[in-house]
This record gives C-alpha cells, structure tokens and sequence, in this order.
C-alpha cells in the first residue's frame, strides 16, 4: 500500500497524470472509488482483499476524462479489461498510467500494454467453485427447466442497469435498449422485457466479457447475472475455440475466419 | 383520530395474520430468498422474516408498481376503443411488516400522486392496502430515520404499528387509522387493553445526525456549487438508488403493442439516468452525472419541501446500502451540513 | 375531470392537414366523443399530450384559438418517433389527446394594452392561439404587431394565414428571412429577428412583448427589447422541456423548483431571470 501511495503521490506530483483513480475507505466496511487530484490526499489510497470493483468502468466515462490523464490502480480484472478495451480501440498506451497490482497483492508498473498483455495471459480465467456447481447443475436441466430458473431468477429485475452501469465493456453512449426507432427493447420492467434485457446483453458480451463480476456485485437485488456472461465464455470456447485476450488478435464476435463453425445457420 | 393503544400476543398475533388471510386479503411480508429479503406474497405466517434490519427493495412495489397499465387500445376496424383501468381488479392487499420509515415513505408518495390532479390507479391501490409496521429495535450504519423528522418507533403513514416488547412475546398495537380499525374489528378478541406500555425503551437508539430544515435552506444557495462534481465523480448513473427507495415516484410512460392491440403503461424511471431529460432535438438540460445526482438531492430535500411541503426522504438507508459504489445518502447531507457558507 | 382516468386520452380525429413548411405539418383536430368535444374548454397557452396508440406521446401547444369552437389544432415538426408515426397519418386518422395542461396567457391583464408578438421558426405555433385569441377580441386591445422570422422563405409556418395578417388594416405584421434564405420574389425583411426588431423599434409605452423561439434569438431578442424600454415583468414568452406526463407527477420537466408543466410553459422574463440555468 506504502509503494502504491508513493508511486501515486510522484505521477500526480510531478505533473505526469492529473488524476489517480483508486480505491478508498467507504462508509462501514465498504470500499469505494476515488478520484485523487490533488498529491496530498493519497494518503487516502487504499487495498486490500475487498477491493474488487472494477475501475475501468472510468475509463470511458466523459466526467472523468475531462479531468485529464489518469492513473489506474489495476488488479488483474481491472488489467484484462484493459486490453479488452484497447482491442476494441477504447485505449492506446498513453491513454492512462497503469498501477498495476498483482494477484499477490505487490505493485507492478507496466509501460506498455504489450506488456500487460503478456501478464495477464499467465493466469487462466478460472470459474468460481460456486459459479461452476450452478452452471453445471443447469446444465444438468431439460429445455423447460432451464427456462423456468431463468424466468424466475430474471422477473425481479427492475431494469436499473446497475449491470450495464458498472460493466466497463458497456461504454456505447446510446445504449441499445435506449434507442426507440424501433424500440428494440421494451423499456418497462417485466418478465419479457427483463428476459430481452439480459438474453440481449449477454450477446453483446460474448468474447468480449473479461469475467471482472462487476455485473452481479452492482446489482442491487443479487441476481447472478454473471452466470450468463460466464455461460457465454464457455459457449464461445466451444463454438471457436481457446481465445485470449489480446489487443491485435481481434474479437471471436467481431472477425471472421473461413474455418469458422456456422452451427447457428442449420 | 386519536390514536387507539392495544396489546396483543405472539401467538394471537399469528391468529391475526390467519384471520387477515380467511378474509380474502392478499398479503405481502418479508420474505428471505437468496441472500436477500424482499417483500413477497405469503401464504403462511412461517415464511414472514422478521430477522433483519431492512429489506432490500422497498414496499412501494405494492401501491406504485414497476410497470401498471394505465388502459388497453384496440385498433380494430379503423376506429380506436379504449378500455378502462378497472378499480374492481385491484385486490384488497395488507403490507405486514413494514418499518416506520417505509410506511412514513407512502407520505410523499401520495402527495406526488395527488398534487392537483389526483392519480385514479394510484389512490385505487393506496385506499385498498392496509399498512401494518413494526417499530425497529436495532438500526445500522446507513439508517437515519431521526434526522428526516422520523424515528425507529414513529406511527406516520402506518394503519397500524407494532412494537415488540423485550422478546417478542407481547406487542404494543397502536391503532393509528380507519383502515387499521377495520383490520382489529375482523378479530378484536385477539387484542386487549394497554396497561400502559411505555414503547421507547424497546426502540432502536439512532440520535439525529443532520437538521433537514437547515439543509433546505442552504440548499436553495447551492445550485452552481462544485460540490455535487466532487460528490457525484463515482457515481456510475443508473437507477439502483431510485428502485428501492421508497419515495422515488418519477416515471415514464411507453406503449406495448401485440398486434392490433395494445396497452399503455407507466413504468419507473430515475432522473439518475442520462436519457431522463433527453430532448428529441439531442439537447439535454442535465447531460453530466454532477447535474442530475443534484436533481436528485434537491428534489427530496429542496424542491419536495417547497411545492409539496413535505420531504422527499424518509432516512431509511436502502439507497446507501443498495449502491454499487456508496454513494451514502447520511455521508453527502452532513457534508451538505458541514459547509459553511 | 377528478374521477376520470387521468393518463385515458380523449380520441380526436384528424379532419385537415395543411403542409406547412418541410417537416411541419398542422392538424385541425375533431373530437370524436360530440359531447367532450362541447364540453372541452381551454386557454391560449396551454398545450396537451397527443398520441399515436402503440408508438406514444408527443407534447405540443394546442395551436388553435379557445375561441373558435368545434376543433383544435395543433402543429409540429418531424423529430422523432412519436412526430413520425403522426406525420404518417392521413386525414380520417384518429389520435388521441391528453389535456388541457399549464398555464396560460393572461389575455385579461392584457386588455388595453398594445402587443406586439415576437416569433421564430417553428415557435409561432405556440403564439398562434393567442394571436387569433387576440385578433379575435380586436377591440380589447391597442396596437398589434407580429414579427416573425425563419430562416429561409419555406421554412415560414403559417402562410396563408401570414398572409391574412399582412392584409388587416388593424395588424402590423413584420416578416423576416436570415441572410441567404430569401428567395428572389421575396419582398419581407432579410435579418435575423432581433436586428429586425431593433431596426422596428416598436414603442414599449403600454405594451406587451411575447417572445417564442429558439433558445439562440431569444438571448439576443430579449436585451433589444430591455434597451427598447420593456420591462422584464411585460416580457412573456413560452418554454418547452421533456415531459411525460404534463401534469407534474413523473418528476421529468422541472427547472429548480419550477415544474414546465404546471407552472409553465407561460413564463415572464422576470421569472426566467429566477431559474437556475438548467433548460
């Protein structure tokens, strides 16, 4: 923690970046964001086990970049989506000076996001014992069942979009379920429109999700939302094989290979 | 009228839950399902939670639902026909086990719903639903019902409170309205007499931590303050804290069609999110986080007191604990507090 | 009105469509009910919620003047999805209309005054109710000027009925084109509306100015009008926000403490001084 205030409190002062983002201690034993600007407060910079949220979501967000360059505290998530969002053309190596935090909890600088890059591909995105126990009793479920649990897990939903709020991979500044010519999605919260909501965003984090939790954490309501983007993960492996995330390779969603299996078209 | 003062049993307090359910009414209680608790229908007093300090989601779902449908259209052969919203559809509902901030949080809610013109469907489901809370006797760090002009025993907005003695065993029953009379008059042998209960020592200690008036007044000086950038910089603009807050009212109405047919509905909305004032021109008044986490503030604490002449906060913590990024409601109005001008 | 549904729109039918300008289009609206269409009452000022069933809601003022009785009308531009799906309807259509909601003219406060009515583009609509209001009671009030620009001679709304005006002995009607969108037979002014006024320099004694246009010639309209002696409380003019439900419930159209719907859209300068700039 020391290393990390030091490191921040020479990037801010000497003028390097305008801005640290980090985590800091909330109210009870929350952790929250924040957003230093200023060398003397950080000393507000904190980490440890519970700070889990994913940062990059900021990245994106115009209030935040009219503040100037940043730097980001970046656990392993947190550095996965960034080389997500740099494949995607969201970031280049200017863009943001990465604070990285290893899984053993040591600071890592990282000059450049080749570098991050072959980081991160040293660990495997791993499913959670309890994430792997549901997934596998679903898969265990008739057609029928299977759509039960999901209507019945989905129906509380009341469209808040915490999900898509703190998903950094969701940065569309119209969002789909915003546009209404045509309405794609019904804008009010039901078993249908909950249903679209969700089936929808799925798909549109299919090969690009980097399984950060961000989603399921925000939810006000605990839905496990995140089973269906790591349910997705998997089907993309299945349906394109072994892919990583990397900044020149190129989304499985977004390329096309002549080798690729067309089983949707039968 | 005066508030009647009873006592009644646990055991006769279950027989009261069972007579409310013979007389055909629909109940909604805490109900524990995951890791949460949420107020569901219940069949059986066994399946009421009562081990919590709040629920997650707010009662409101039950008298301003999610999404309620205002009137059918058909478009037939030409010409339009419009059906109705028809009252007689409406069950007759009780919420058991409410808190005194959320049965308070209906206060507003119906002074929104009936400022000039009066919402039909709204005072439809409200005069149906007979409100039963229970005082609170623990609270927890979000909570701050004391600072908004509540407290963890207070009868507003209730038909009527319960307040559980030492173990549970004995509760004062305050009759606080005609709804609430009627609910004891469907088996009055299971109350009796209060030998004269004084209720605040079982209540939760929660001392005042802000002075709302005080609030409001400043409030009115601080429309171009850079406070709300610095408060609102985390904030990620979705609707989590207007859901499950008990107060929030703002809606949208949108149009579901099936074919020739079709329905309008009214739907939740929060003015957290950034299409909320969106103009079809592209223009919008609150197009940064900063503008519309004020809107926010200023409209429980500021606008709502003005126009309404009552506050559009009930301090019951939901927004704080439910908000992926703590955004604490208590935390922004001391540090409100703490400005000095 | 207590006991009635209050989001159960009345269905209107559409009697007259007149292409106004590219994108505008007005409605002469019938009631298709005889008897809510008799007992519809409203004032100069207030605007209503129409509807396309299965697409939604759009606001406009009513257009018409309270005292032509049996119709009423309303103008709007192409935008978005509701104005699309409206633009789309043919004579014969129905729609349906919600209101009438806001405030409203004070025409009585005006009685004895001179008006003289500022309008731009697509803003003449929202004054056109109080134009034939006015015009309609004639002996109530002193002088009448109308001076309305676009920016170009197509863009123009209205223009049989500006023809109308420039024919009556007992308006002055002013017209105007932005520089470049004159067309070679065009014999009004060419300028932008408030250099126009300028030029004008109508007299402030005893009037009273209305002012509707696009937020960029209202901040330029409003400080000729001071310099020409107009005070802030004898300026009015109409706003327009987002709204939903236009009778102050769902929370959407307030500016500070003010609701557009409710308190508005009638608004003086005096009180626009007092918003918070959030509009």
């Amino acid at each position: 923690m020391d290393e990390l205030r030091k490191r921040a409190h020479e990037l801010l002062q000497s003028g390097e970046v305008k801005l640290v983002i980090g985590y800091e201690q909330g109210n009870g034993n929350k952790v929250r964001p924040v957003f230093i600007t200023n060398p003397e407060d950080t000393a507000k910079l904190i980490f440890d086990s519970r700070c889990v949220q994913n940062l990059a979501v900021y990245l994106s967000k115009p209030e935040v970049k009219t503040i100037g360059k940043p730097a980001i505290v970046a656990t392993l998530p947190v550095l996965r989506t960034i080389i997500q969002l740099a494949s995607e053309n969201q970031l280049t190596d200017d863009s943001a000076v990465i604070l990285g935090i290893t899984p053993d909890g040591a600071l890592r600088n990282f000059s450049t996001l080749e570098e991050i890059e072959t980081f991160i591909n040293q660990f495997e995105i791993q499913l959670e014992e309890r994430d792997k126990k549901i997934i596998e009793q679903i898969n265990q479920m008739t057609p029928e069942e299977r759509w039960k649990f999901w209507v019945d897990t989905l129906t509380p939903c009341f469209k808040c979009y915490a999900c898509r709020a703190a998903c950094p991979m969701c940065y569309c500044t119209k969002c789909t379920v915003e546009q209404n010519q045509p309405q794609w999605i019904p804008v009010p919260s039901h078993q249908l429109g909950n249903l679209e909501w969700h089936f929808m965003r799925a798909m549109h984090m299919a090969g690009r999700c980097v399984d950060c939790g961000a989603c399921a954490r925000a939810c006000p309501i605990s839905i496990p939302l995140n089973l269906l983007t790591k349910k997705m993960m998997e089907d993309m492996k299945a349906q394109f094989g072994e892919y990583r995330i990397a900044i020149k390779k190129g989304n499985p969603m977004s390329t096309f290979k002549p080798e690729d299996s067309e089983t949707f078209i039968r | 009228m005066t508030i009647k003062r009873l006592i009644i049993q646990k055991t006769s307090l279950e027989k009261f839950f069972d007579v409310l359910i013979q007389k055909g009414k629909t109940i909604y209680a805490p109900k524990r399902k995951n890791e949460k608790i949420n107020y569901e229908v219940v069949n059986h007093f066994s399946e009421v939670c009562d081990d919590y300090i709040q629920t997650t989601q707010s009662a409101k779902s039950i008298i301003f639902p999610r999404t309620e449908k205002l009137f059918n259209y058909n478009k037939g052969k030409g010409n339009i026909t419009l059906e109705d919203f028809d009252p007689d559809q409406v069950p007759e509902a009780v919420i058991w086990g409410v808190r005194p901030c959320d049965a308070a949080g209906f206060i507003p809610l119906t002074a929104i719903f009936n400022w000039d013109s009066k919402d039909e469907i709204y005072n439809t489901r409200f005069e149906k639903t007979t409100i039963i809370a229970f005082s609170c006797t623990s609270a927890d760090e979000s909570c701050f019902c004391t600072s908004v002009g509540g407290n963890p025993g207070n009868t507003n907005g209730a038909d009527i409170l319960l307040t559980g003695m030492g173990d549970k065993n004995l509760f004062l029953a305050e009759v606080i309205t005609e709804k609430g009379e009627k609910a004891v008059s469907f088996a009055p042998n299971l109350f009796e007499e209060d030998p004269g209960i004084e209720k605040e020592k079982y209540l939760a200690d929660l001392p005042k931590q802000f002075n709302q008036e005080e609030i409001k007044d400043k409030l009115q000086a601080f429309f171009e303050s850079d406070l709300w950038k610095k408060q609102s910089l985390r904030c990620l603009g979705c609707g989590a804290c207007a859901y499950v807050c008990p107060t929030c009212a703002c809606f949208d109405i949108q149009d579901e069609v099936h074919g020739k047919e079709g329905k309008r509905v009214r739907c939740w909305d929060s003015c957290g999110l950034s299409l909320f004032t969106l103009h079809t021109s592209g223009h919008n008044p609150r197009s940064v986080q900063s503008q519309r986490w004020r809107q926010r503030l200023m409209h429980k604490f500021s606008y709502m007191p003005q126009r309404l002449a009552v506050y559009g906060c009930t301090g019951c913590g939901r927004c704080s604990r439910a908000c992926p990024v703590d955004m604490n409601m208590l935390e922004h109005l001391i540090s409100i507090q703490e400005i000095q001008k | 009105m207590t006991d009635k549904n209050i989001y159960l729109p009345y269905l209107l039918k559409i009697e007259k469509i007149t292409r106004e300008a590219p994108g505008v289009k007005t409605f002469r609206l019938k009631f298709v009910n005889e008897e809510e269409g008799n007992n519809f009452n409203f004032k100069a000022g207030q605007f209503g919620e129409y509807s396309i069933f299965g697409k939604g809601e759009s606001t406009f003022c009513i257009a018409s003047s309270p005292t032509r009785k049996g119709y009423i009308e309303c103008t709007f531009r192409q935008a978005g999805k509701v104005t699309s799906a409206l633009a789309s309807c043919e004579e014969g259509s129905e729609i349906g209309f919600r209101g009438p909601y806001g405030n409203t003219f004070p025409l009585d406060e005006w009685k004895g005054k001179n008006l003289l009515f500022i309008a731009g583009g697509i803003a003449l609509p929202p004054m056109r109710c109080v134009i034939w209001n006015a015009l309609d009671l004639r002996e109530n009030f002193g002088n009448i000027t109308i001076l309305y620009g676009a920016k170009a001679v197509d863009d123009l709304v209205y223009k049989n009925e500006l023809k109308e005006w420039e024919e009556r002995p007992d308006v002055n009607l002013i017209t105007t084109v932005d520089p470049g969108g004159e067309t070679p037979d065009w014999k009004g002014q060419i300028g932008f509306v408030p250099s126009v006024l300028e030029k004008a320099a109508p007299s402030s004694e005893n009037t009273v100015a209305i002012v509707c246009g696009p937020p960029i010639m209202i901040k330029f309209t409003f400080p000729v009008l001071e310099k020409l002696g107009f005070t802030p409380e004898n300026i009015y003019t109409t706003l327009e926000n987002r709204m939903k439900c236009g009778f102050g419930k769902c929370g959407r159209c307030n500016v500070g403490e003010v609701y557009v719907c409710k308190d508005g859209p009638v608004f003086t300068y005096e009180q626009l001084k007092s918003l918070p700039a959030e509009y």
